[in-house]
């Protein structure tokens, strides 16, 4: 049954204030993905650009410095400001609705959370107007300190990483005790949906991965304005350092991108095969193995930096150990299939391309697993191949599947599936146009961030196919963009439970209301839905009791304006960092005395 | 599953098949039978020998998981898509089959392993007794080449004979590079404050040069620094050592002549070292020989005297981010077209 009134009418008050001070887990979510999604389009043009400048040899659209901003920021972007909060809509809207809650542990905090992420969006985006960063999004010194990059742009990225990192880190906090503690009567660990599990999973490597990576930013903004010496190696200092801190976040990062995907695709393949997921335990278990594994793996990004063979071998050994958890997902995802009903709408199609197309990121993975391998395929167009199919491929795919899968308990509409698979094949086509050739480009040794190459190279041909291919891609987030606006002028007529799928979140009206479920659902299987269905139980009726939400609150908004504002006062005027530390502290005081009712 | 579906199964699969496999080898055979001048798969050093190895090792096990799971792919989306009558089984799934397909990338991994083992193994083997001592040195955007023993220092162009080792210290003077010739080895990288070794013999002697290129990005001008690797018989190397070892060629003509007096009292020798002469900065490439290498400015002009002229005047116009400032007086430096001509001339001279 969908609210008569519409979207989010339903709730109390509407209009910008209500959206700025809201802590509906729901309105968070739907902020995280609107932000998001229109930094993915950023991203996306940024890329466009990459490629028109590569289409031909001698290339002359995008001069050299420009160039190199715009590859490290194509990436920071689709990092940290799309892929991540695209996740982290999705867990913030689901979260509560699939285990039964009625919102997070800490619903100021998830504010908070997304505040904070659009400062440190605003900080990183804006250095465009002075000056972008340049030295890659892995960022190595020396060519990131003041030496050989004297501008501004790298405080600009240490400032804005360091800003969303907060964030992501009481997200991650947040979603943890949100798991742990509120799930809905019977609702055991075991019965988690296998989306909620990588939200659980992702928390935890956001908690340790992050602290490493902010001391690693610490330290570079130290040694760039107050003379410090952790990566200088005429005092003592060792670049290299940098690196196994920023792989020791930006590893488990990886999981933390493609761990939604993951989850997303868990949800959809049972519900359009109309069956229940093969090998639940052994999917989530996995999940947890490639999380655990994913700590020991770091130096595999830096095994042409002179390691030992001792390193190597080990590093190499655990790095190849992640095929084996990664390998019993695709399987299970494919026993899911096997004997199922399957229909292929849009979600679905999204959901089994994301196999195929993840396998392909997961084998080149296994490939320079090998040392002796990754010193021919290290830092050349084979492992841009290697993470597009991860990242693009999988976890953009398995997020397109989750959007037109929970578009309408999302909006109360369904997205129109013809303008949906026209997209989805367009997406499917152009992917494998962009991203396959560059296996080979890189067997034929083009190397990456790279500005220009010469014609007699013989890589012409393969770069002007990828470049047509990216604008497919281009053209498929465009079908979607259209779809998106001309299915929101339509009449939310979605019904609770349009697909037929067994999880708690579409128990409740689509959209839900501000208070998620009027009864706190009771779980009986890991399959809820089904099994009542099955059993013939209906919902439990509402008693009319009371049902107590948390009010909204400015002080969210406040203390994120105060936490931003005092970050840039390193890369613009120490008064900033005393007026932010101001507003953080008024906004501390407020929050802390704010009345709860 | 019924015999039919099976049957229509195997169909699909004997049509399909052939496809995949078909599409795997294309993309192998083009890498393998390229002899694109960078191709990764061409094998004419001692390095990508060994670790040519476990590299067709992870093709062929690549190649068949690719297969395996794209078959099953598209075969269970035809065979199992909704239909009339049709209704999915209810499973949950399968302790025997788990346990399968996690032994399966554990046998895949184990396959890998050896020879991944091994080649890490032989390249940690000492330096041979008779190996040629390199230190190739990284500056932004160039390469430098100091042969220790026998004192001869070159810049973008290595010259090596074949058959012997060659047993390098990879260094670098401000950010991180990587050195890496791909038709003879795999990359390390030259990082500042550390001192990386790698070590390959070529095989053979060819009049082309291998083409080798940075593999770290190190700055604005990363793409276009680039470098040449000849390599001779033992009796050309050791003719190329006593010709590099001399000192910078005498001015044959007057137009060369007027060319060294510029150069000697021009800003271009506190950077540069012309051996033999008062020129002897350390900062930018030794330009003993100059004249005798096949390009400039690392890898990305042919060596002309018009292309010299055009980088002394402004080489950041040609390479973006180049240390060297502009020379020509219409770029802000001190000397004159024809000042410029005859600098020119003079490099061309120092073959």
């Amino acid at each position: 049954m969908a609210t008569a009134a519409g979207t989010l009418a339903h709730h109390a008050e509407s209009g910008v204030w209500s959206w700025l001070t809201t802590v509906d887990h729901k309105r968070i979510g739907v902020l995280y993905g609107i932000t998001a999604f229109s930094f993915f389009i950023w991203g996306g043009v940024q890329a466009l650009l990459i490629r028109t400048q590569l289409a031909v040899p001698n290339g002359e659209v995008i001069p050299a410095t420009l160039y190199n901003q715009l590859f490290t920021m194509h990436a920071l972007t689709m990092i940290f400001l799309a892929v991540m909060p695209l996740g982290a809509s999705f867990s913030n809207f689901l979260t509560p609705l699939m285990i039964g809650a009625r919102d997070v542990a800490f619903p100021r905090l998830n504010a908070l959370s997304f505040w904070v992420f659009a400062g440190g969006a605003v900080i990183l985006t804006s250095s465009f107007f002075f000056e972008a960063p340049g030295a890659g999004w892995f960022n190595y010194v020396p060519l990131a300190g003041r030496t050989y990059s004297p501008g501004q742009g790298i405080d600009f990225y240490v400032i804005g990483l360091t800003v969303l990192g907060l964030s992501s880190l009481m997200a991650a906090l947040n979603f943890a005790v949100t798991i742990m503690n509120m799930r809905a009567p019977g609702m055991t660990m075991m019965r988690l949906p296998v989306f909620i599990w990588m939200v659980l999973i992702i928390s935890f490597l956001l908690i340790l991965a992050l602290p490493p990576l902010t001391v690693a930013l610490i330290e570079l903004l130290f040694d760039r304005n107050y003379g410090t010496n952790f990566f200088n190696p005429a005092e003592g200092g060792d670049p290299i350092l940098w690196q196994h801190l920023f792989w020791i976040f930006g590893h488990p990062e990886v999981y933390v991108l493609i761990l939604p995907a993951m989850g997303i695709v868990s949800e959809v393949l049972p519900v359009f095969s109309r069956k229940p997921l093969f090998g639940y335990s052994a999917i989530v278990f996995a999940g947890m193995a490639i999380a655990f594994l994913g700590w020991a793996v770091w130096s595999h990004h830096m095994f042409t930096t002179g390691m030992g063979a001792v390193p190597r071998t080990i590093f190499a050994a655990n790095t190849m150990l992640i095929a084996v958890p990664t390998g019993v997902k695709i399987f299970n995802w494919l026993g899911t299939m096997y004997g199922g009903s399957l229909r292929f709408n849009t979600a679905m199609s999204f959901s089994v391309a994301f196999i195929a197309l993840f396998t392909i990121g997961g084998i080149s993975g296994v490939m320079h697993a090998s040392p002796p391998v990754d010193t021919q395929q290290q830092d050349t167009y084979f492992i841009i191949a290697h993470l597009h199919y991860v990242l693009v491929g999988g976890a953009v795919t398995g997020i397109f599947s989750g959007i037109f899968y929970w578009f309408p308990k999302m909006t109360g509409r369904l997205l129109d599936e013809r303008l949906g698979m026209t997209q989805f094949w367009l997406w499917f086509i152009g992917v494998n146009m962009t991203f396959f050739p560059m296996h080979y480009l890189g067997l034929v040794g083009m190397p990456r961030r790279i500005y220009t190459y010469d014609n007699d190279l013989g890589w012409g041909f393969w770069n002007m196919f990828e470049t047509v291919g990216a604008f497919v891609i281009a053209a498929s987030v465009l079908l979607f963009v259209i779809n998106f606006f001309r299915t929101m002028q339509q009449e939310p007529t979605a019904s609770d439970n349009p697909w037929d799928a067994p999880t708690l979140e579409w128990a409740t009206s689509s959209p839900p209301p501000e208070h998620d479920f009027d009864v706190i659902p009771v779980v009986r299987a890991r399959d809820p839905l089904w099994y009542n269905r099955d059993h013939n139980i209906q919902a439990e009726q509402p008693t009319g009791e009371h049902i107590h939400l948390p009010p909204p609150s400015y002080y969210p908004l406040l203390l994120a304006v105060g936490v931003s504002v005092l970050a840039v006062g390193p890369i613009s005027h120490i008064a900033f960092t005393a007026l932010g530390a101001v507003i953080a502290v008024y906004g501390i005081w407020g929050w802390a005395l704010e009345p709860t009712e | 599953m019924d015999d039919t579906r099976w049957a229509r199964a195997r169909a699909q699969t004997q049509r399909f098949l052939p496809v995949m496999a078909l599409a795997v080898v294309a993309v192998l055979a083009a890498a393998c039978e390229t002899n694109l001048p960078q191709s990764t798969t061409v094998i004419e050093g001692s390095h990508n020998a060994t670790l040519w190895v476990p590299y067709r090792m992870v093709f062929i096990l690549a190649a068949i998981v690719f297969v395996a799971v794209m078959a099953l792919t598209v075969i269970f989306s035809i065979t199992y898509r909704e239909r009339p009558g049709r209704t999915a089984r209810q499973f949950h799934g399968n302790t025997r089959l788990e346990i399968v397909w996690t032994l399966i990338p554990i046998i895949i991994v184990t396959l890998i392993s050896v020879p991944t083992v091994n080649a890490i193994v032989a390249e940690a083997q000492p330096i041979a007794a008779n190996a040629l001592r390199v230190d190739a040195i990284g500056h932004q955007w160039w390469f430098e080449f100091v042969y220790l023993d026998e004192k001869v220092t070159t810049a973008n162009e290595l010259h090596i004979p074949e058959g012997r080792e060659v047993a390098f210290n990879l260094k670098s003077v401000d950010v991180i590079h990587s050195f890496w010739v791909p038709q003879l080895a795999g990359k390390t990288d030259m990082v500042p404050g550390h001192v990386n070794d790698i070590k390959f013999t070529a095989l053979r002697a060819r009049p082309e040069p291998y083409l080798g290129q940075c593999a770290e990005f190190c700055g604005t001008s990363h793409a276009n620094m680039r470098f040449r690797v000849f390599v001779h018989t033992e009796a050309d190397f050791a003719a190329w050592l006593k010709s590099a070892a001399a000192n910078g060629a005498n001015p044959a003509s007057a137009l060369e002549k007027q060319g060294q007096e510029i150069f000697m009292r021009s800003a271009c020798i506190g950077c540069h070292t012309v051996q033999g002469s008062a020129a002897a900065g350390k900062v930018g490439p030794d330009l003993t020989h100059v004249g005798s290498r096949t390009t400039i400015g690392s890898g990305i002009l042919v060596n002309t005297p018009e292309t010299l002229e055009k980088w002394i005047a402004n080489s950041a116009d040609v390479k973006p981010g180049s240390k060297m400032p502009p020379m020509a007086k219409s770029d802000g430096g001190a000397l004159s077209k024809e000042e410029i001509t005859a600098v020119a001339a003079y490099l061309s001279g120092l073959k």
